[in-house]
C-alpha cells in the first residue's frame, strides 16, 4: 500500500502543506486576479495618467488643482516613486486587500470547505496558518508588481518627456515597499479577521468597507470637535496607514493637493508600529477565533 | 505501517456517548472493525452521521473511547498522525465551484500533506478510480449531482487511506454508477477499512462484508449480511431479504 510513502511526516509539513493547498486555491480564484487588476488598473490611472493627461493638457483637477506643471510631472518620474507608491494605498489599495482578506476566509465559510478542510491532515492552526500565508504570499506578490509597474510608467513618461532619467535610492525603494507591505499585509489580516469572525464573505467585505472608508473618516471629523476622542482616532488601523503613506512623502488629504486617506498625525516610526501590532493582532485573532468554533 | 501489515483494530470504539446539550445522539455505541467494508445502516436520526462524524474526527466524543489504527482521539498528537491515514467524504461537502475536478483532488492531496512528487500521479488515479477521467478538467459547478459525489469520493481516496469513512456515498448515483461505486469499494476494502453509513440497504447486501445496525443511538444489530438477511425470516414487512432483517432488527430494538 503507497499511502504512507507518499505522505510526509516532517515538522512543519503540515504548515507548508496547507499554505501549498491555499496557494493553489488562490491561483484558481478569479476574484484573486479581478482584484489584482482593478489595484493595478487604478494604480496606473489615479497615479500617472490622469495627472500626467492634466500636465499636457494644462487642465487641473481637484486632487492637483492649482499644482505647477513641473512639480506635477516631478511626481511622475522615477526619483518620486517613494514618495508617490504608497498615495493610493491607504485609499483605495487598503480597501482592495481587505476585500481579498475577507473574501479568502469568508468564502471557506459560505462555501463549506472549511468544514472539510479541519478533517483533513493538519491541525486547524496549520491549516489556516497555510491561508494566511498565501493570502501573505499574494500581498508580497501584489506590491512587487505594483512597484514594477510604477516604475514601468515612471520611465515611460520619462522617455516621452525627454527628461532625464534620475533613479531613486535603493533604500528609498525599500523602505517604500517595506511600508507598502505593512499597510496591504493590515489590512489584509483585518480581512481575514472579519471575514472570520462573520463567517460570510459578503457581510464581511461589507462591513470592512463601511469601517474602512467610513467609521473612521467620521471618527477623525468628530474626533475635531470633540477632543477626548483623539486618544481613539490617532490609534485606528486606517490612521496608521495613512500616516505611514503621508511620512513616506505621499502628500496627504489637507495639503493643497492632498491625496484621500493620506495623513499626518502619527510619525513614521509609531505609524509603522501600530500597523504592524494591528497585523499580527488580526491575524492571531482570526486563527483563534477559527481554532476554537465549531465549524457546522 | 500501512493496512496489510497493521496489526490490531482499524476502529475500536468503546462505550462511545455524545450528547448535544440535552440530546443524547449516541447513547453507549461499541465497534470494531478491521479491513474489509462495512455498511453502517439506521433510519434518518439514528446517530449514523454523529458516529462518522466523531471517527472522521469532526466531532467530540462526551465519554467513552474511539482510537483508530491504535491511536486515541483523545490526544491531539495522535489526532493528526490518524488524519493523515484517513479519507473522509461528509454527507454533504463544501467545494468551490470553480475548481475542476483535478483542482478540487489536488487541492486535498496537498492538505493530507502528500509529498510533492506524489501528487499529480495520485490525483488522476484517483479520478480515474471513480470514473471521471474524461471530466478531469470539468469546472465542478458544471457536474452532476453523481458527479459531484464522485469528484467527493476520489478526494477521499487521493491519500490511499487506511481507514475510509463515507457518509451516504451513493446519493445522486444512477443504477450504473452505484454497481461501479460498489466494486471500487470492494477494490479499496481489500486492504483498508471502509466504513459506509447508508440508508439504502441494498448497498450493503451487494457491497459489504459487514453491517451494523444503529437505532437511537445504539448498536442494536452487528454482523454479515446474511445475518442480517437471517434476521428477517419470521416477518415479511420488506421487499427484499435485507430489508426484512434491517426492519426486524430496528424494531427488536424499539421492544427492547
Amino acid at each position: 500500500m503507497t499511502s504512507t510513502l507518499a505522505v510526509q511526516h516532517r515538522p512543519g509539513t503540515s504548515f507548508v502543506a496547507s499554505t501549498r493547498a491555499e496557494l493553489l486555491r488562490l491561483r484558481k480564484w478569479p476574484a484573486l486576479w479581478v482584484l489584482i487588476a482593478v489595484w493595478l488598473l487604478l494604480t496606473l490611472l489615479f497615479g500617472y495618467v490622469f495627472d500626467y493627461i492634466g500636465y499636457r493638457t494644462g487642465g487641473s483637477s481637484t486632487i492637483n488643482e492649482g499644482v505647477p506643471p513641473e512639480l506635477l510631472l516631478a511626481d511622475l518620474l522615477p526619483a518620486a516613486i517613494p514618495e508617490t507608491a504608497l498615495s493610493g494605498l491607504p485609499m483605495f489599495g487598503g480597501a482592495i486587500m481587505m476585500i481579498l482578506g475577507a473574501l479568502t476566509a469568508g468564502s471557506g465559510y459560505s462555501w463549506g470547505t472549511w468544514k472539510t478542510v479541519f478533517t483533513q491532515g493538519p491541525s486547524r492552526a496549520s491549516a489556516f496558518g497555510g491561508a494566511l500565508t498565501a493570502v501573505a504570499i499574494a500581498v508580497v506578490g501584489i506590491m512587487v508588481v505594483t512597484m514594477l509597474l510604477e516604475f514601468a510608467a515612471a520611465t515611460t513618461i520619462t522617455v516621452l518627456e525627454s527628461e532625464p532619467l534620475i533613479w531613486p535610492s535603493a533604500l528609498d525603494v525599500v523602505r517604500t515597499f517595506g511600508g507598502g507591505l505593512l499597510i496591504s499585509g493590515m489590512w489584509a489580516a483585518a480581512g481575514i479577521f472579519v471575514g472570520t469572525l462573520t463567517r460570510s464573505p459578503a457581510l464581511a467585505v461589507g462591513l470592512g468597507l463601511v469601517w474602512a472608508l467610513a467609521v473612521e473618516n467620521l471618527l477623525r471629523g468628530v474626533a475635531n470637535v470633540l477632543q477626548q476622542l483623539e486618544v481613539v482616532t490617532d490609534v485606528l488601523p486606517g490612521t496608521a496607514a495613512g500616516s505611514l503613506a503621508g511620512a513616506m512623502g505621499a502628500s496627504a488629504m489637507g495639503d493643497g493637493d492632498g491625496t484621500p486617506g493620506v495623513l499626518t498625525i502619527l510619525d513614521g516610526g509609531p505609524a509603522a508600529a501600530l500597523l504592524g501590532i494591528y497585523l499580527v493582532v488580526f491575524a492571531a485573532l482570526a486563527t483563534w477565533v477559527a481554532v476554537r468554533r465549531d465549524v457546522t | 505501517m500501512n493496512a496489510s501489515t497493521m496489526i490490531g483494530t482499524h476502529v475500536d470504539v468503546r462505550d462511545l456517548v455524545v450528547e448535544f446539550g440535552k440530546r443524547t445522539a449516541l447513547d453507549g455505541v461499541d465497534l470494531q472493525l478491521d479491513t474489509g467494508v462495512h455498511g453502517l445502516l439506521g433510519p434518518n436520526g439514528a446517530g449514523k452521521t454523529t458516529l462518522m462524524r466523531v471517527l472522521a474526527t469532526v466531532a467530540r466524543s462526551t465519554s467513552g473511547s474511539v482510537s483508530l489504527l491504535d491511536h486515541d482521539l483523545s490526544k491531539q498528537r495522535d489526532l493528526r498522525m490518524v488524519r493523515r491515514r484517513l479519507g473522509y467524504l461528509p454527507q454533504q461537502f463544501g467545494y468551490y465551484p470553480r475548481f475542476t475536478v483535478r483542482e478540487f483532488v489536488e487541492y486535498f492531496a496537498w492538505l493530507k500533506e502528500m509529498t510533492p512528487s506524489a501528487v499529480p500521479l495520485a490525483v488522476d488515479h484517483a479520478i480515474e478510480r471513480v470514473g471521471l477521467a474524461d471530466r478531469a478538467d470539468d469546472r465542478l459547478k458544471k457536474l452532476s449531482g453523481g458527479m459531484l459525489r464522485r469528484a467527493g469520493i476520489a478526494q477521499a481516496i487521493v491519500n490511499d487511506p487506511d481507514v475510509l469513512l463515507l457518509d451516504e456515498p451513493t446519493a445522486g448515483l444512477d443504477p450504473e454508477q452505484r454497481v461501479e461505486f460498489r466494486e471500487l469499494l470492494r477494490t479499496i476494502g481489500v486492504d483498508s477499512c471502509v466504513l459506509v453509513a447508508t440508508h439504502l440497504v441494498e448497498d450493503v447486501a451487494v457491497a459489504c462484508t459487514h453491517v451494523t445496525v444503529v437505532s437511537d443511538g445504539r448498536a442494536v444489530f452487528r454482523g454479515t449480511p446474511d445475518d442480517l438477511v437471517a434476521a428477517g425470516e419470521d416477518t415479511s414487512d420488506g421487499d427484499s431479504p435485507i430489508e426484512r432483517g434491517y426492519t426486524a432488527a430496528i424494531r427488536a430494538a424499539r421492544k427492547r
